[in-house]
């Protein structure tokens, strides 16, 4: 059971109370989410929606964004496409022959920052502990702003309707004492929904969920809980931690004994804005041409380079995701001595983590360039060496940024990337 | 084999050869050090060596030879024993395959490692020249500092040593600083020439262990005779060890000779002030200086972190300056130096900055140079 197949596709708003989901009691200051500060804000089918709001004669239809080659991915997938059974990253193709009427928009990465940027916006005027984890998610920590908006509910109900009318998009909020709880809850109330667990409630809503619904149980410590017999947050519960630790590890095993009790200690962070910025690529078919595939490293490269110095930021650790024909996947970093934003760095660490991983002539299906570690370029500083030249490689990827503004992207590229023209002599 | 010597010039001789031994030996025998007790040019000595194919080292010493002979034992366990033997006469009786070590009371029973299986020394390389041991060490000292420690960059892991008639220089850099330092010695031939670029920190235990002589002598093989060596040889002690390969950066071109700014500044006062201040400044936050007429003022930490801002006395001829520095490296460049005053020569924030002493006199340069390269700030 998966995250998703928590989502009950049904309008739901109230609390969490004695006999299940109960409407809010008449009135603010109840006091029922008095200790549950945390909120956690998701857009409904935001890109979808996004896409949506920008072509109103898609009104009534399914709306599918996602990639429209050959291997394509669904992105997101709005309510209705949904009632099909598609979701996100599900392969194109096989969402268009579960929704063959869906309208399919390419994804349109710029115009949906604009919007995630507007609703932050919305989000930060609440209160600036706002920790963004996505376009379209963020937790807040109102614990500042009761006084001047009153309690968490409330302000639950102002942002929803600020971001309805200021947008014209729907979002789901889960209030609870945790950030953890918080999520649960929002998912459990998609879509347009709202949803408080008070802090005596957290129990009684966390124990029949089953354990993928817990953060960091994919479907590997699934598994290993199922042959246990374990398949609710509660029964992980009544399993003492130190049996725990002892068959899933140390770390594991503790995190999950805390999250079953309801127990999540992390604050919201509003520093952590990006943990990672990254790119990938599905290639149309499997790819095993080392030349290709150290082309689309470095394509991948520049992207992320680009978008690193856009958001004002650098990064330290360069991840290279590899993933063969048969879904296989490796993952290989490395950790730089300094940090950086400028492509020919990235590209060189990932195209040598890429010959290091032994997978030359391997078939290929995707590949994708990450970098984690990252800091704001306020906060970075650069350690000349003696043979440096004054203006290297970070200057001239500066100023084809400044081209690509005025003239737009790709008029500068590496000469690899170039596409040959047809009259290109 | 049977001889007797002092315990403490026993246990000097083994510390030092014991310099040499390797940590992992590639062949079990190189773990041992090799003790030869013979007679040679008329006077009675033990010869220990030690090698590990890379270095080399040797030191003979006095004895009383009852027995002539040669053995090979485990050198980190003979190196123990004798620290810790009594300030006594010890005596050393090889009998085969083992050998036993007694002093006063104390009585060790060691096994030996096969003699003819121990590579033979290189031969040291023909003397080139002299120069005082402790000069010596003091200029090794100053210019290891700013060498390398990656290994994937093996020529900046060395000292480039050039003679060049009776002086004799030597630079080292990581890229980051260059330290340079010039001294003259007594050449074997006046017109001599001759380039090697010595492991560092082998260079820098040498030079520091040879201080027991007054005298260094170097031995630098000549290029032609294939592999390229170093010897050094001093108070009966000598060891070889083997240069690097690769291209040293020509360095002389990065030193620049005009600046804007030359300020000077206590040197112990300073060296203080940066440790306290530096406290606040995280691993790669840098340490910014702004020198203005009459004054120093050092920062560190921002924004939302801790910082700290300490103001010095200085002196400042030509244009104000704000530079950053990596705080470690500053210290390495200022603690080299050997004046109570150090001279800061700027031209620009990012650009190399010359750090020497004061010299006695201002006609004089300074015979050691340490260049630091800035650490530029984000905008």
């Amino acid at each position: 059971m998966s995250r998703r197949q928590l989502e009950r596709g049904a309008v739901l708003r109230g609390m969490v109370g004695a006999t299940g989901i109960e409407p809010f009691p008449a009135g603010d200051g109840h006091g029922a989410d008095d200790d549950c500060p945390i909120l956690h804000i998701d857009m409904d089918a935001f890109f979808a929606s996004v896409e949506r709001l920008r072509c109103p004669r898609t009104r009534g239809q399914p709306v599918i964004v996602g990639g429209t080659g050959p291997r394509g991915v669904v992105y997101s997938a709005d309510y209705i496409a949904r009632t099909y059974g598609v979701h996100s990253a599900m392969p194109m193709s096989r969402a268009l022959r579960l929704c063959p009427d869906a309208v399919v928009f390419p994804p349109d990465g710029a115009g949906y920052r604009r919007v995630s940027e507007a609703v932050m916006d919305i989000l930060r005027a609440v209160t600036p502990d706002v920790e963004v984890l996505s376009l379209d998610e963020a937790f807040l920590d109102v614990s500042g702003a009761r006084r001047r908006l009153g309690g968490p509910a409330r302000i639950a109900g102002l942002i929803r309707a600020r971001v309805r009318e200021e947008q014209g998009l729907t979002c789901s909020v889960g209030v609870a004492p945790s950030k953890f709880v918080a999520k649960l809850a929002s998912t459990r109330c998609k879509p347009d929904g709202v949803l408080l667990v008070p802090s005596a409630r957290v129990t009684d809503f966390l124990h029949p969920l089953p354990v993928g619904a817990l953060w960091g149980v994919g479907p590997k410590t699934e598994e290993a809980l199922r042959r246990r017999g374990l398949r609710t947050v509660g029964d992980v519960a009544e399993v003492p931690v130190a049996t725990l630790r002892h068959q899933l590890g140390d770390s594991l095993g503790t995190h999950l004994g805390a999250l079953a009790r309801g127990d999540d200690e992390r604050g919201v962070d509003p520093v952590s804005v990006d943990r990672s910025i990254g790119a990938e690529e599905t290639f149309d078919t499997d790819v095993a041409d080392v030349e290709v595939i150290h082309r689309e490293l470095l394509r991948l490269s520049e992207r992320v380079a680009r978008r690193l110095r856009d958001s004002g930021q650098l990064g330290r650790t360069i991840v290279v995701k590899l993933r063969r024909a048969d879904f296989s996947t490796i993952t290989r970093s490395c950790t730089l001595a300094e940090h950086t934003d400028v492509a020919r760095d990235i590209n060189s660490e990932a195209r040598g983590l890429y010959d290091a991983a032994g997978m030359h002539h391997e078939r290929l299906r995707l590949v994708g360039v990450r970098v984690e570690g990252l800091a704001d370029s306020t906060e970075v500083h650069h350690q000349l060496a003696l043979d440096e030249p004054e203006a290297g490689w970070r200057e001239a990827e500066r100023a084809i940024d400044r081209v690509a503004r005025r003239f737009g992207d790709d008029v500068v590229r590496p000469a690899t990337l170039a596409q040959r023209e047809e009259n290109d002599g | 084999m049977k001889f007797r010597v002092e315990r403490d010039v026993l246990a000097d001789a083994v510390a030092w050869t014991a310099r040499a031994l390797p940590v992992r030996p590639s062949v079990p025998v190189l773990a041992g050090i090799l003790l030869d007790a013979n007679e040679d040019e008329g006077t009675q000595k033990l010869k220990l060596s030690s090698f590990d194919y890379e270095v080399s080292a040797q030191v003979s010493v006095d004895i009383d030879v009852e027995e002539p002979g040669t053995t090979l034992v485990s050198g980190r366990l003979l190196a123990e024993i004798t620290r810790n033997l009594p300030p006594q006469t010890v005596e050393i009786d090889a009998d085969g395959a083992k050998v036993v070590v007694s002093c006063g009371s104390a009585k060790f029973t060691l096994l030996t490692l096969p003699v003819e299986d121990y590579p033979t020394l290189p031969k040291m390389p023909q003397v080139t020249g002299s120069v005082g041991s402790d000069v010596f060490h003091a200029a090794v000292s100053q210019v290891a500092v700013a060498a390398g420690r990656d290994d994937t960059l093996p020529m900046l892991t060395g000292v480039r040593v050039e003679i060049e008639g009776d002086t004799l220089t030597l630079a080292s850099t990581d890229r980051y600083r260059l330290a340079v330092r010039e001294l003259t010695w007594t050449p074997e031939n006046p017109g001599m020439s001759a380039v090697a670029l010595v492991p560092a920190k082998t260079l820098a235990d040498t030079a520091k262990s040879l201080t027991s002589g007054a005298e260094v002598s170097i031995a630098l093989s000549d290029a032609e005779s294939g592999e390229g060596m170093i010897g050094f040889e001093g108070g009966g002690r000598r060891t070889t060890t083997r240069l690097l390969d690769g291209e040293f950066p020509k360095y002389r071109t990065l030193l620049p000779d005009s600046f804007g700014s030359v300020a000077e500044v206590q040197k112990a006062e300073f060296m203080e002030a940066v440790k306290r201040v530096s406290l606040v400044a995280e691993r790669n936050t840098p340490l910014r200086l702004s020198f203005s007429q009459g004054r120093l003022v050092l920062e560190a930490g921002t924004g939302d972190e801790a910082q700290a801002v300490e103001a010095l006395d200085s002196e400042l001829e030509g244009e104000d300056i704000q530079i950053a520095f990596n705080s470690a490296f500053l210290l390495d460049g200022l603690n080299a130096i050997d004046s109570d005053i150090a001279r800061l020569q700027f031209t620009t924030s990012t650009k190399p900055a010359i750090i020497t002493g004061k010299p006695a006199d201002e006609e004089s340069s300074s015979d050691y140079r340490y260049l630091i390269m800035p650490v530029r700030l984000s905008s």
